[in-house]
């Protein structure tokens, strides 16, 4: 199935990578936040930012939604230069960004109302994503009502309900506790199977990195640049509750460690 | 509050300020206080008098007028004084001396400019209000959640969409606290409109009985005063309350 898909869109240029930054700098003033940046994110995979504070990460990452300008360089999505936000594009936000005044139907499809899709067809849309994200019958709840977990599952069904090919996820997991931030990362493999999206996920957590990624960027600070890609192989198929004692996934974390430890104070 | 194990109903102490009211006024210590129950006998005598409802229909309009105007002025503007750095630079110093200004030594200045009648007492009404319910609604947008603004942005919304779907509503708690102190002010700015530009209205009635000495009549309507503000700051009240539960949680 996969081949056939693949054949069925070499006949677009680049479409093997959804996302590719060229040469992206970032100045705030005299502060360089990014320096002469490039990455390639392959289509219908998980890439990972990964890196100490301070690095750029979400920088970037706010640069390919479209909420930053960078200085110099260019974003291109599906072969073509973004200018902004756009509906080939969405956000999940570290701290969720929902409205709170609003209930969990209405924050789902508030990107489909912003696009101008009718009531109807909106909501309908939206029950099916908080069903699948498992929020049935929190419809009519307020945010406020929710435990973390839930409001991000909240701002994830609002991104995927919106069926953009590219989901920016800025850390959407640390702010919930530890054993839902696991069921999460399970979560988000199977999604990451099932949907033929492309991910672009920032983290602090190297487990979490090397855990749900395709590929992982390394990041390093002052000013920022990829100064590794990293790309597991054999772990992902062997299936989620046997990735974090598999050989291959515990060498990567030690790897990775080993190259940011010097840059964390 | 509760008084020997019973829970009494709010206000209560009003009842033991009304007693009290009744016991000086009875005593006869001076003429300004009539007892509590020959002004509330007063009150209803005067309720259906067309004098009565001529006032309190002028007093309305004046007041209803001022208000609106404060209301759909201010509350856009300080939205956009929030929003815009530029536009913050340009009116706060003017709002803040406004609103700690005595706006009352204005009034004459107003006479001039627009005239004797209900137009100046309109616009002092609004005056009073506008200034608290503008920086409130700034107030309100700045400390609205970046990444609330962000989001709307990455899904699309236009400028007028973020406007009416985020920051008027991120702003809500703020503004209705800010239009609840503004009608305050609007009661008293509606009164020294009708006081000192033309005497209509319940300045009228309160020339005419303080004038008179008929005190009475003078507690009577200024009751009836009070009592219409305290309802519509007590609605405010209530409406802020319903959106508290967001207050918090931004």
């Amino acid at each position: 199935m996969s081949q056939t898909k693949e054949a069925f869109e070499q006949s677009e240029p680049a479409a093997e990578n959804a996302v590719v930054a060229h040469g992206i700098s970032k100045n705030y003033g005299d502060v360089q936040a990014l320096q002469n940046l490039s990455l390639e994110f392959p289509r219908g995979q998980l890439t990972s930012l990964l890196g100490p504070s301070g690095c750029g990460k979400t920088t970037l990452l706010k640069i390919i939604a479209g909420l930053l300008e960078p200085t110099s360089g260019e974003v291109e999505v599906n072969g073509h230069a973004i200018t902004g936000p756009g509906p080939d594009r969405a956000f999940v936000f570290q701290d969720f960004a929902l409205l709170p005044w609003a209930n969990v139907l209405r924050n789902v499809s508030f990107g489909l109302e912003l696009r101008g899709v009718a009531k109807s067809e909106r909501e309908s849309i939206a029950e099916k994503y908080i069903h699948d994200v498992g929020l049935t019958g929190f419809e009519h709840s307020y945010p406020h009502e929710l435990s973390g977990g839930m409001r991000q599952r909240v701002g994830l069904a609002r991104a995927l309900s919106v069926d953009a090919q590219v989901l920016l996820m800025d850390e959407p997991f640390s702010a919930v506790d530890e054993q839902t931030r696991r069921k999460f990362q399970e979560d988000l493999l199977s999604l990451v199977q099932h949907e033929n999206k492309t991910f672009i996920f920032v983290t602090h957590s190297i487990e979490e990195a090397v855990y749900v990624s395709d590929q992982i960027a390394i990041l390093l600070p002052r000013p920022s640049r990829v100064s590794e890609i990293i790309r597991p192989t054999n772990f992902r198929a062997k299936g989620a509750e046997n990735i974090r004692r598999d050989s291959e996934y515990l060498d990567i974390v030690d790897e990775i460690w080993a190259s940011l430890r010097t840059y964390v104070e | 509050m509760i008084v020997f194990g019973y829970r009494l109903p709010g206000m209560s102490s009003l009842l033991v300020w009304g007693l009290l009211w009744e016991i000086v006024g009875r005593m006869g210590v001076t003429f300004f206080i009539p007892p509590l129950s020959d002004v509330l006998k007063t009150l209803f005598e005067i309720l259906g008098t067309p004098a009565f409802q001529k006032a309190l229909g002028e007093t309305a309009y004046a007041f209803a007028a001022g208000v609106t105007a404060a209301i759909t002025i201010g509350i856009p503007v300080g939205i956009l004084m929030g929003k815009s750095r530029l536009l913050d630079e340009l009116l706060l110093p003017w709002v803040n001396v406004f609103l700690s200004a005595p706006l009352t030594a204005l009034v004459p200045v107003l006479m001039v400019l627009f005239g004797f009648g209900m137009k100046s007492i309109i616009i002092t009404t609004t005056l009073f209000a506008i200034w608290i319910i503008i920086l409130n609604s700034r107030a309100g947008v700045r400390q609205i959640n970046r990444s609330l603004v962000e989001m709307a942005r990455s899904f699309g919304a236009s400028p007028l969409d973020a406007f009416f779907k985020i920051y008027f509503w991120a702003a809500l708690p703020e503004i209705l606290g800010g239009v609840r102190i503004g009608i305050i002010r609007a009661v008293k700015g509606v009164i020294i409109g009708q006081l000192l530009i033309s005497i209509v209205g319940f300045g009228a009635l309160f020339e005419l009985y303080s004038a008179n000495f008929l005190m009475s009549h003078f507690w009577a309507v200024l009751i009836v005063l009070f009592a219409l503000a305290f309802s519509i700051s007590e609605f405010l009240a209530y409406l802020e309350r319903r959106v508290a539960y967001y207050a918090a949680k931004r």
